[in-house]
């Protein structure tokens, strides 16, 4: 399990594609309609590169409250 | 302290707009409005206010209402050509309803002209110079004395109506010195735009009070109002919006409130015309010739009278209706080939006598070329 | 704070086109502002005509939204009105170097205390496609059918002989640098430059055969080097690229400090009376 939640504020992305192309772990996809998704979460790294490539605001990367040590 | 001195009318509307509260200015030189701005450049520092030489006359207006957005009163001085590069900015601050005075020293042209020839031909172009349906506040002072009170008006309307006053002189009053008091007007109120009731939270910065006008809260404020100003059509909250609505609100507001309250606005003078049936209608440099003219008329036994619009924008349609009841011939001399006829034209009934004597050659309008026509249009 | 805070979220979303990556640099300068911790009511954005001019609209500051090209005009009287407060100004290509060229220099040459961000996207996007001052020599463009003859200004170049104290380039691919040439003017007293490279993959991509949004972050990506990238360059291959970085940071008495000093000698010169002469 990834350490990060990613949030898309779907009525903000355009799914133009940037995160899915930037992504180094290509955790998102587009659709074959064109529709951006969040594909593999558990993978994300929280590396950002998304949230702050993002043109629309519409990407939130937050890191998961750890609660093995509760 | 006996403060009668000599005065020039381009020095009058300097010293008035510091009266008035002026913190700001920017121009750019142009003959023959450059002495407000060498003076003000002088003198604001005096008063902890700041002069701003821009890189031409549309700069000159866009830093005035920059200035005044932070609520600072500011003027930019200019002439023909200058006026022309302007007006965008005019409308910007019509539309976004920031007040600034506009002064609009009058020189021939079109285009260069003459820097230093005396014209009356921006009439129009004050009220009209400006794409779509632009409201304006126009103020046509003859005298250096009134120069001094109608600029600290224009100050006071800017302010009350949220919106650009122009200030239109003549070449020849701007730059002819006469005898003020500047004591006599110590007392004229000075008003400063009304900040609004409401709280942050419920601020809506375009919803007008109840006689039309918006509140804006300056900029920088430290109580939490934001908002956008803007040009574009907009909403109550100031955002772009060209929802129909929107549309119809903005224009009918910007304009409906000049309209509303144009009997506060307006000013002007009337001479013998009570009983009179020969109508001069002349405003600036133009018209004092006229107060000549009418009085030699009236010796020689003609029913003369004289109309001096103060106010041209709005067009003072009631009075000059009212002026107008049981005159038979209108005589209007202008200095320009015929503007302020065609307002005249407008209001008046077919059995009334319109005789235009227009002089745009850089020469002065006589009183004795007015006494002819007056002469001339009474034994036909 | 979450940049989510310095935007109005009933407005969003953004006007902008799919891929459109004005909306990378409000991102990064809403990063550095929350960094700074910008205080908005003492905070002005200056912004006019064109997609550039239209984006600042939708964050929650003071916003001056004026004519095409003046931006910069009206943004002297806000900061000389109020010193006190900061001025930033967002620009587009067309806005700041064609209409608003004289302004630009000017500013520059005053060192007026205002940061001006320039968004490069080669393009007049929101009147469809014309050529700007920017588009590249062969680029097409509804007015350059047959691709763009003119040669482009250099903005940074053009800033700092005019008199910019503070000059940067910065692009929407490499955002590490971009956020710090942002802070850096945010920060810096006198007039700040930073010309922005973005993506306008429709207007400038459809026609120019790059529509794809990823594909045009990776075409500005093609586009730059850092200085120490190009030192080692020749001249010619110098010319083709864009390098990033800063070019400027001098510390010059700013316009509202002069004036400062100059209301003080009055102060103690003059008595606060109005000559009649």
């Amino acid at each position: 399990m990834s350490k990060y939640s990613v949030a898309v504020n779907g009525k903000w992305c355009k799914s133009c594609g940037i995160c899915v192309a930037y992504c180094p772990k290509k955790i998102f996809a587009l659709t074959a309609k064109k529709k951006m998704i969040v594909e593999q979460e558990e993978n994300c790294i929280g590396c950002k590169m998304c949230e702050n490539r993002c043109p629309d605001l519409a990407l939130t990367i937050t890191k998961k409250e750890d609660k093995t040590n509760g | 302290m006996d403060n009668n001195k000599l005065l020039q009318g381009n020095q009058a509307c300097a010293m008035g707009a510091i009266k008035a509260g002026v913190k700001f200015c920017a121009g750019y030189p142009i003959t023959p409005s450059s002495e407000i701005m060498e003076i003000l450049a002088e003198e604001l520092p005096k008063v902890e206010g700041k002069f701003i030489q821009m890189e031409d006359e549309i700069a000159s207006v866009g830093a005035i209402i920059g200035a005044s957005v932070m609520g600072v009163k500011s003027l930019t001085p200019t002439s023909g050509p200058g006026f022309d590069l302007k007006q965008e900015n005019i409308a910007f601050a019509a539309m976004a309803e920031i007040p600034v005075v506009i002064v609009d020293v009058q020189r021939s042209g079109p285009s260069t002209g003459g820097a230093t020839i005396c014209a009356q031909g921006d009439l129009m172009q004050a009220k009209y110079g400006r794409s779509g349906d632009c409201p304006i506040i126009a103020l046509y002072p003859n005298s250096v004395k009134e120069i001094y009170k109608t600029t600290i008006r224009a100050f006071n309307l800017a302010e009350k109506y949220m919106t650009p006053v122009i200030l239109l002189l003549d070449e020849t009053i701007g730059h002819m010195r006469e005898n003020i008091n500047v004591d006599d007007y110590q007392d004229m109120e000075i008003i400063n735009r009304n900040f609004p009731e409401e709280s942050a939270t419920d601020y809506l910065p375009y919803r007008p009070d109840e006689s039309g006008v918006v509140r804006l809260v300056p900029f920088g404020n430290d109580k939490g109002y934001r908002y956008v100003i803007s040009g574009m059509h907009h909403t109550e909250n100031g955002m772009p919006s060209i929802a129909k609505n929107s549309i119809q609100n903005s224009i009918e507001r910007i304009n409906g409130k000049i309209d509303k309250n144009k009997e506060e606005i307006w000013e002007w003078e009337e001479i013998d015309t009570e009983d009179a049936e020969t109508l001069v209608i002349a405003c600036g440099c133009v018209s004092r010739s006229a107060v000549e003219a009418v009085k030699v008329a009236r010796s020689k036994g003609y029913k003369a009278g004289l109309f001096r619009p103060i106010t041209i924008w709005p067009f003072l349609d009631e009075p000059l209706k009212e002026a107008l009841k049981n005159i038979k011939t209108v005589i209007v001399p202008e200095m320009n080939q015929g503007q302020l006829v065609h307002k005249i034209n407008e209001l008046i009934n077919k059995d009334v006598k319109v005789v235009q004597l227009n002089i745009f050659d850089g020469s002065l309008i006589m009183p004795e070329q007015i006494i002819e026509v007056i002469e001339e249009a009474c034994h036909k | 704070m979450s940049i989510r805070d310095y935007v109005k979220e009933d407005v969003f979303p953004l006007f902008t086109c799919p891929g459109c990556t004005h909306g990378t640099v409000i991102n990064t300068f809403l990063r550095a502002a929350d960094e700074l911790k910008l205080d908005r009511d003492k905070t002005v954005i200056v912004c006019a005509i064109g997609c550039a001019g239209r984006t600042p609209t939708y964050l929650d500051f003071n916003v001056l939204r004026v004519t095409h090209g003046r931006a910069l005009a009206f943004a002297t009287g806000v900061k000389l009105a109020r010193p006190d407060v900061k001025v930033i100004v967002f620009m587009g290509d067309g806005d700041a170097l064609a209409i608003g060229g004289n302004h630009f220099i000017h500013a520059a040459r005053r060192n007026i205390g205002i940061t001006a961000v320039v968004l490069r996207n080669e393009i007049y996007g929101m009147t469809g496609g014309q050529y700007a001052p920017t588009t590249p020599v062969g680029a097409k463009a509804t007015t350059a059918p047959y691709g763009m003859i003119e040669p482009s200004f250099d903005t940074c170049k053009l800033a700092a002989s005019a008199g910019a104290t503070y000059v940067a380039r910065g692009d929407i691919f490499n955002l590490n640098n971009l956020y710090n040439v942002m802070k850096s003017a945010l920060q810096h007293k006198g007039f700040a430059l930073v010309e922005a490279l973005t993506s306008c993959p429709i207007q400038f991509g459809r026609r120019n055969k790059v529509s794809d949004p990823a594909k045009m972050v990776q075409r500005i990506k093609n586009m730059v080097v850092t200085k120490a990238v190009a030192e080692k360059l020749s001249t010619e291959e110098q010319a083709e690229k864009f390098i990033i970085g800063e070019f400027v940071n001098t510390r010059e008495i700013e316009l509202t400090e002069r004036y400062a000093k100059l209301l003080d000698i009055n102060k103690k010169e003059n008595e606060v009376v109005i000559t009649m002469s």
